[in-house]
């Protein structure tokens, strides 16, 4: 019954985790570039998890000062994630316009085949 | 007087200086404003140098917000030098640049690639100065995404492959760093390094700090082409344009094996890194395997800047285990090795961008001869492969024999005999090179394109100067000394 409770109490964890894991995997599986990305993007996304939910406290509100609260949430890892999507949307845009380069040159986007056209 | 922004102006010069140039668009105007900004860099970095070594440490809160709330940037002996490298590189490649970048980029994108140089070398310098882990990412980032588009300007459309693969790859180290510093950030609730490594030793559930120790080193590990996380190196460096490759051969890699040297000897410190004997012992395996076996293959190369990129990869291998060995000897011998490997490395490379220029392949059977119709282009490259053998007398010798050193003060014989084993496979692939080029009869004809002085004298100081700094080692090495010192004083005493 711990076991379980424990498992429930920190079940962000295991959300940030499966999401992690399955965009890794995609990025290892699968041949297709799109595919690659879209799992690199689920990988950025679960860090993005990683950083916000325990900034979250309980009944703690957002930090502007008023008399009403005294708990507030930290947020300082809101504004992280914020450039770390900046960052993501800026290798997400540059590596779907390397695809497009490699679509008009190679006829193909898949890896498999690019690899048994080309020699690397 | 002291000019007390120069932390900032450091990174900011190239950093504002790609904007200028990505609106400009007469060629030989980006070309001289670039170079005239790496000199900016350069000279900038010579005062932070000579601030640092008066006053030791020098600290700047960026935006006035003090450390451990703002972000700082902290300069001391370790990355000082470092700071003092990479602007000197960037300088010698940006002069290199002109004509090369004339010959292999189309006129419509050079302004494109000037920028991205200035970018990248901007990124390399942020995470050298930075002194928070937050930041230390973003300029990851920035140096990692204009390296991309560097690597894809390439001639050959197998550039856009090897981009994307080093986009994939550079995208998962860099998204396992900052998984690292969140958890770092979730026990300590601090992103400023030395903050970080006050509050990690007054942590109990150690954990958390362990796992966030192998994401940030494998993370870097990517980006420093640690054997076998390395896949994504000898495409790149084969396909970019050559000015690229000479650049990023000398600093990219050299800015990541910083990072890691910050990380295990400043934030976790020794005691939580190399207590434990399996990360050090990983580490020395996986070293050894990468200056053996990248070796190996880069024997059976036929494409000359391939066999250069695995060679990298060997090189990696010895500073990385200078850092896993991890006494006084063998991390002096690192951090020159870090230095030696860039001049080496962006001599090579700036020496093969010439031959590039004249030759349309190059393949080891194009270079039959080529001593004879480019002789000073082959001496400089010539002098700068003995010293990546390491023949005494050159910078390759006095970083080896640190290592060699260390690996005796701890009485692993075995290493010493591998790092041996590893310079007579660099013998091999080397001295075939350099047998083809000067005794045999030139057989593939050359175009007519005449080589700029510049680019000439730019290799020339670059493979004389690995000479200069083997017999005169006093620099490298006290420099070295000092910052061995400074990161390993937790423990000596």
């Amino acid at each position: 019954m711990i076991i379980v409770n424990q498992f429930i109490a920190s079940y962000n964890y295991w959300v940030i985790i499966f999401l992690m894991i399955s965009g890794l995997y995609i990025v290892v599986a699968r041949g297709n570039m799109i595919k690659k990305l879209i799992g690199l993007s689920i990988f950025q996304t679960s860090v993005y998890l990683l950083y916000i939910s325990p900034g979250k406290i309980i009944q703690g509100t957002a930090p502007i000062i008023s008399d009403h609260y005294s708990l507030y949430s930290n947020p300082l890892p809101h504004v992280l994630i914020l450039t770390a999507i900046v960052v993501g949307i800026a290798t997400l845009a540059l590596g779907l316009s390397l695809t497009i380069r490699i679509n008009e040159e190679f006829h193909t986007i898949e890896e498999d085949e690019i690899f048994s056209k080309e020699e690397l | 007087m002291q000019f007390e922004h120069l932390p900032a102006t450091q990174i900011l010069i190239p950093l504002i200086g790609a904007i200028f140039v990505l609106v400009t668009r007469k060629s030989i105007v980006i070309w001289a404003i670039t170079s005239l900004l790496c000199l900016l860099t350069f000279i900038n970095s010579i005062f932070l140098y000579k601030q640092v070594s008066v006053s030791g440490i020098v600290s700047y809160a960026m935006g006035g917000w003090e450390p451990p709330i703002g972000i700082e940037y902290r300069i001391d002996s370790v990355n000082s030098i470092l700071i003092v490298l990479v602007s000197f590189m960037a300088l010698l490649v940006a002069i290199y640049a002109r004509k090369s970048i004339e010959v292999e980029i189309d006129d419509k994108k050079r302004h494109i690639f000037y920028s991205m140089y200035l970018l990248c070398l901007a990124g390399l310098l942020g995470i050298l100065a930075t002194g928070d882990a937050f930041n230390a990412f973003v300029f990851l980032e920035i140096s990692s995404l204009s390296t991309y588009v560097m690597i894809a300007m390439g001639k050959d459309k197998r550039s856009l492959i090897a981009s994307y693969q080093y986009l994939i790859m550079g995208t998962i180290g860099a998204t396992f760093y900052v998984i690292g510093i969140g958890l770092i950030f979730i026990m300590t609730g601090s992103l400023n390094l030395n903050d970080i490594s006050v509050q990690i030793s007054n942590i109990d559930t150690i954990r958390p700090i362990l796992a966030s120790l192998a994401f940030i080193t494998v993370g870097i590990s990517l980006k420093l082409a640690l054997f076998p996380l390395h896949s994504w190196l000898p495409n790149a460096y084969t396909y970019a344009p050559s000015v690229a490759t000479a650049f990023l051969a000398s600093t990219a890699t050299k800015v990541a094996v910083y990072l890691l040297i910050r990380y295990f000897f400043d934030v976790y410190g020794y005691n939580i890194v190399f207590e434990d004997y399996w990360l050090s012992m990983l580490l020395i395996i996986l070293s050894v395997a990468a200056m053996i076996g990248a070796s190996l293959v880069a024997i059976f190369q036929n494409n000359i800047k391939k066999m250069f990129a695995y060679s990298s990869v060997a090189q990696m291998g010895y500073i990385t285990l200078g850092i896993a060995i991890a006494n006084h000897s063998s991390l002096v011998g690192s951090l020159v090795h870090i230095i030696n490997h860039a001049l080496i490395k962006g001599a090579i490379f700036m020496a093969i961008g010439c031959f590039a220029m004249r030759l349309s392949n190059i393949t080891i059977e194009d270079f039959a001869g080529i001593g004879k119709k480019m002789p000073l282009t082959m001496t400089a490259f010539t002098i700068a492969s003995l010293s990546l053998i390491g023949i005494p007398g050159t910078v390759g010798f006095i970083s080896k024999w640190y290592i060699i050193t260390g690996a005796i003060e701890k009485g692993w014989w075995w290493l010493v005999i591998s790092i041996a084993l590893s310079s007579l496979l660099a013998l091999i692939y080397v001295g075939r090179i350099i047998e083809i080029a000067w005794f045999q009869q030139p057989k593939t004809k050359m175009n007519t394109i005449t080589l700029s002085h510049e680019m000439i004298g730019v290799t020339l100081i670059a493979s004389i100067s690995t000479i200069y700094f083997g017999l005169n080692t006093e620099l490298t090495v006290g420099l070295a000394k000092v910052a061995a010192d400074s990161l390993l004083s937790g423990i000596i005493k």
